[in-house]
């Protein structure tokens, strides 16, 4: 039992260093796993508390609790909190700590760079914080920055919110060169392309997306940065500039950009289904394709941001077209999920909770996209509440659920140790409930013509802002809840199996380590023969 | 007993009697004022109803599969994992399903894309935080401001049914007239939108974009800006009032008369406390969004007006920022805005107000050194 003998023991299955320096210095994908979920769990809190703040200077008509500018820069950060401090870094968070173990690797296959992708984060949103403390306030143009708001009439912060962007996106790139070096050359012998586990592929193809798009963002923030410093005009129409070029610019990169943020859930949600249905997914490979064009047409498609800018008829026709397409590989995975399910043996965990509530809920958010797709009437539904509907229900019971469902089904694995299963379903219920209170009446004041991004607002929307605000501070309490149920298995959870769930024997290679998963799984690579032969 | 029973009852009745949901009557989109408004409703619509449709074949097509397989002691799940003649079928229907959508909302699209000049057309540029209208044939124009007052905003007066929805001065059209909607802005994007026309159109600066279209009853229509533009964002309304033809040539000429006076008034001689009067007006409509009621501004982004040197001392600088704006700053030239007797009036009153008179030199500005001013640069 002395220290000398287990190390000796471990001798390449050493343990973590001690204290901060195991986390600044790490360079294994599960701690660096951990510390990219722990910050985006920390993210969602402070752009949650942002989004209570909305929430409650819109409870009634007439000025609440914050001034006008204040409520601007709440509504930026909210965004860009949300998006880049909270769904993509807990994506990433799972991307390390899965794909390693779902392809059969030691460890990601560039660590270092893994450390720093990581390290750099919390730095860029330091930088976006701080700007609070500063004088002139933070960013105040919504997370779009559309020019010239964001630089001719920007606080004079905007310059710490570009770098602090260029940060997210160095940090993006690095992990995403990272993900597909990993997939390419350290599965498992025998795992072809076609043999992936769908979060794999989801990622695979996710991070192809980041690289192509994420400098497309900085080079949009670098010429906001020129105009704003060194007297360019390529925003500037006085100056011979474009300003409608800043929003192709940034819509070619953020129309890729969501589907960032909803790829990996496809992957996960697959995976949970599959699990709790006791069945192998239907229709493997027309995920694959789905996913696959899914992310291509995503090039195409930018322009519908902007059917009210003005582009010829042509072009309104074809972004039109294009995003209607987009309709059929996303309907296809609804009902190969609907088809993993069918005939199965369906057990109601917490995680699959999680799931149907994505496949139900994203398909209502897919088919208010369809909608918005359709541009004539994208001139009514534009800039108003139906869209907020919509894009919150793609990326709340969207990509957030897929992200709980995800730490559920995960957890044991990581801990060795059960949540408690009565809680993870108390907050099911209750995240269900309330992230529809909040956000299904958005739809109603959209279409009865409420514009978004406004502080107060005409005495005809009151009813339904009040009834919205209330199921926002119910989600918002909930998700405190999921905390302490974390927090809970992690210091006094129930011992979990090696297989975790009934359903998830053979379905990868992550249930075939011990729970929790020692700190470097596999010294020698697993045999896909492994997988099958206990079957 | 009895009492309990009947104090419930009265109780509940109180409670049916109060209870309105005013926003039942807000759930969709308004079907509009004009053929294509109603075309693009009816579009809507069909959409709405097809989506609706799948939705909810879907969710009942899921909510059966839920109940019907859970799991079950000694039922084994079924292995099945493919099937292609299925996986086509379903792919072919989403795409007939797409091409019924694309076909009407292509007819709708090109009908909404009508760019042909109107018989009348009217020039909108969006400002922080204001729209101004010109009727380009008729060479008048003016400046749309909100009109609902702080202390409804601030919760400190009732609200009532157009709050935030109100104006200074609606624009005017004729109806059973083809109007033409040539839209631009100023400084920041802007989006002028009025629901009952269907017309949504980004007001950018060096474009401009255009919207038409023709009413057929009388009637005050109300929108809003739909662009965030800065803090104000939610308080530059739109109010369209439709009149009859013979009313409209009324309107057109009053402005032009309106016009022909506020030249006149240059030459008037003026005294302070008159051009005071006016400055304050001026003021508190123009400026305090930014300088704030008391002068003091909200710095670094807004100057404080109290104490400021240029205010103090500087005339010629005072005028000019006024007329030519402050380059790189939020601050617009309000040359085209303010007449020259309200920009002198303007300059007058914060040249005098907040104790300025007291330290500083105290100079006021009269209309014609505004004239001479705009004489000059031409």
């Amino acid at each position: 039992m002395s220290a000398v003998i287990d190390s000796h023991h471990d001798d390449h299955h050493h343990g973590p260093a001690k204290g901060f320096s195991r986390w600044l210095y790490t360079t294994n994908h599960k701690d660096i796993g951990s510390m990219y979920l722990w910050f985006s769990l920390v993210m969602l809190f402070i752009g949650g508390a942002m989004a209570m703040v909305i929430r409650a200077e819109l409870f009634e008509p007439g000025s609440q609790i914050v001034s006008p500018e204040f409520y601007n820069q709440m509504v930026t950060n909210h965004g860009l909190i949300m998006v880049f401090g909270v769904i993509m870094p807990a994506f990433v968070g799972f991307a390390n700590w899965m794909i390693p173990m779902q392809i059969g690797a030691p460890d990601m296959a560039l660590p270092r760079l893994n450390n720093l992708s990581f390290w750099i984060l919390p730095v860029a949103f330091g930088i976006l914080l701080s700007t609070f403390f500063m004088e002139g306030g933070a960013p105040n143009f919504g997370w779009t920055f559309y020019a010239p708001l964001s630089t001719e009439y920007a606080p004079p912060t905007v310059t710490f919110f570009i770098f602090s962007v260029h940060i997210m996106g160095a940090s993006s790139i690095m992990g995403s060169i990272n993900i597909i070096t990993t997939i390419l050359n350290m599965r498992a012998p025998g795992m072809t392309l076609m043999k992936m586990p769908l979060f794999v592929w989801s990622w695979f193809i996710t991070a192809y997306l980041l690289i192509a798009v994420m400098p497309v963002l900085a080079g949009a923030v670098t010429m906001m940065l020129m105009d704003i410093h060194a007297g360019t005009s390529f925003f500037k129409a006085g100056g011979g500039g474009d300003p409608v070029l800043f929003q192709h610019i940034f819509w070619f990169f953020g129309h890729p950009e969501v589907y960032i943020m909803i790829l990996p859930a496809f992957g996960i949600v697959s995976h949970i289904i599959e699990t709790f249905s006791r069945k192998p997914i239907f229709g493997y490979s027309s995920m694959v394709y789905a996913i696959a064009s899914i992310a291509l047409l995503s090039f195409v498609v930018w322009a519908h941001h902007m059917f009210t800018v003005g582009m010829p008829i042509a072009g309104e026709l074809f972004f039109m077209y294009s995003t209607m397409l987009i309709a059929i590989p996303t309907g296809v995975k609804v009902f190969n999920w609907l088809s993993t399910m069918f005939k199965g043996s369906l057990t109601f965990e917490t995680p699959m909770l999680f799931a149907i509530a994505f496949v139900a809920l994203f398909t209502i958010g897919g088919l208010s996209g369809i909608m918005l797709a359709i541009a004539p009437a994208d001139f009514q539904y534009h800039d108003t509440y139906f869209v907020v509907a919509h894009f919150h229900y793609v990326l709340v019971p969207g990509a957030l659920f897929s992200l709980l469902a995800a730490a559920y089904y995960w957890i044991p694995k990581w801990t060795g140790k059960m949540y408690d299963e009565t809680l993870g379903k108390v907050h099911f219920w209750m995240s269900f409930i309330s992230v529809n209170l909040t956000f299904f009446p958005m739809h109603f004041v959209g279409l009865a013509g409420m514009p978004r991004r406004i502080p107060d607002y005409a005495m005809q929307f009151a009813d339904w802002n009040m009834m919205v605000s209330v199921g926002a501070f119910l989600f918002g309490i909930s998700q405190l809840l999921f905390l302490f149920i974390v927090l809970k298995c992690i210091y006094n959870g129930k011992a979990a199996t090696t297989e975790v769930w009934e359903g998830a024997k053979d379905k990868g290679f992550e249930w075939t380590v011990d729970s929790p998963a020692p700190y470097h799984t596999f010294s020698s690579p697993p045999s896909m023969e492994s997988l099958k032969s206990s079957s | 007993m009895f009492r309990a029973i009947k104090y419930s009852l009265s109780l509940a009745a109180a409670l049916t009697a109060n209870f309105s949901f005013a926003a039942w009557d807000d759930l969709n989109m308004s079907p509009g004022a004009t053929q294509l408004s109603q075309e693009i409703f009816g579009l809507h619509m069909t959409v709405f109803y097809v989506c609706l449709a799948i939705g909810i074949a879907v969710l009942l097509a899921m909510a059966f599969i839920l109940f019907k397989y859970r799991k079950k002691e000694g039922v084994k799940p079924a292995d099945f994992d493919d099937s292609t003649a299925l996986e086509i079928t379903w792919t072919v229907l989403f795409a007939l399903i797409l091409i019924v959508l694309a076909v009407p909302a292509t007819s709708v699209m090109i009908k909404a894309y009508d760019d042909q000049e109107g018989d009348i057309n009217i020039l909108i540029t969006g400002h922080q935080w204001k729209w101004q209208y010109e009727y380009i044939e008729d060479e008048v124009g003016f400046f749309s401001n909100l009109s609902t007052s702080l202390d409804k905003r601030n919760n400190l007066a009732p609200k009532d049914e157009n709050y935030l929805l109100e104006v200074d001065e609606p624009l005017v059209i004729p109806t059973n007239t083809r109007v033409r909607f040539l839209i631009t802005a100023n400084d920041v994007i802007h989006s002028w939108w009025v629901p009952d026309f269907a017309i949504k159109q980004d007001a950018i600066p060096g474009f401009v974009n255009t919207g038409w279209t023709y009413v057929n009853e009388p009637g005050v229509f109300r929108g809003q800006c739909t662009e965030l533009c800065g803090q104000y964002h939610g308080y530059m309304p739109i109010v369209v009032k439709a009149v009859s033809p013979e009313e409209y040539s009324t309107f057109i000429r009053d402005k032009k008369e309106a016009k022909i006076q506020q030249a006149l008034l240059t030459e008037k001689l003026w005294s302070t406390s008159e051009l005071m009067e006016i400055g304050e007006g001026i003021y508190q409509k123009n400026c305090v969004a930014c300088h704030q009621i008391g002068g003091r501004g909200i710095p670094p982004v807004f100057p404080s007006l109290v104490g400021s040197e240029i205010v103090m001392r500087n005339k010629a600088r005072h005028i000019e920022i006024l007329m030519e704006g402050v380059q790189g700053a939020a601050m617009a030239s309000y040359a085209e805005q303010l007449s020259e007797v309200e920009i002198a009036a303007v300059i007058t009153y914060t040249r005098q107000a907040w104790g300025n008179a007291e330290t500083g030199d105290g100079k006021i500005v009269i209309p014609k050194e505004i004239l001479d001013y705009k004489t000059n640069k031409l």
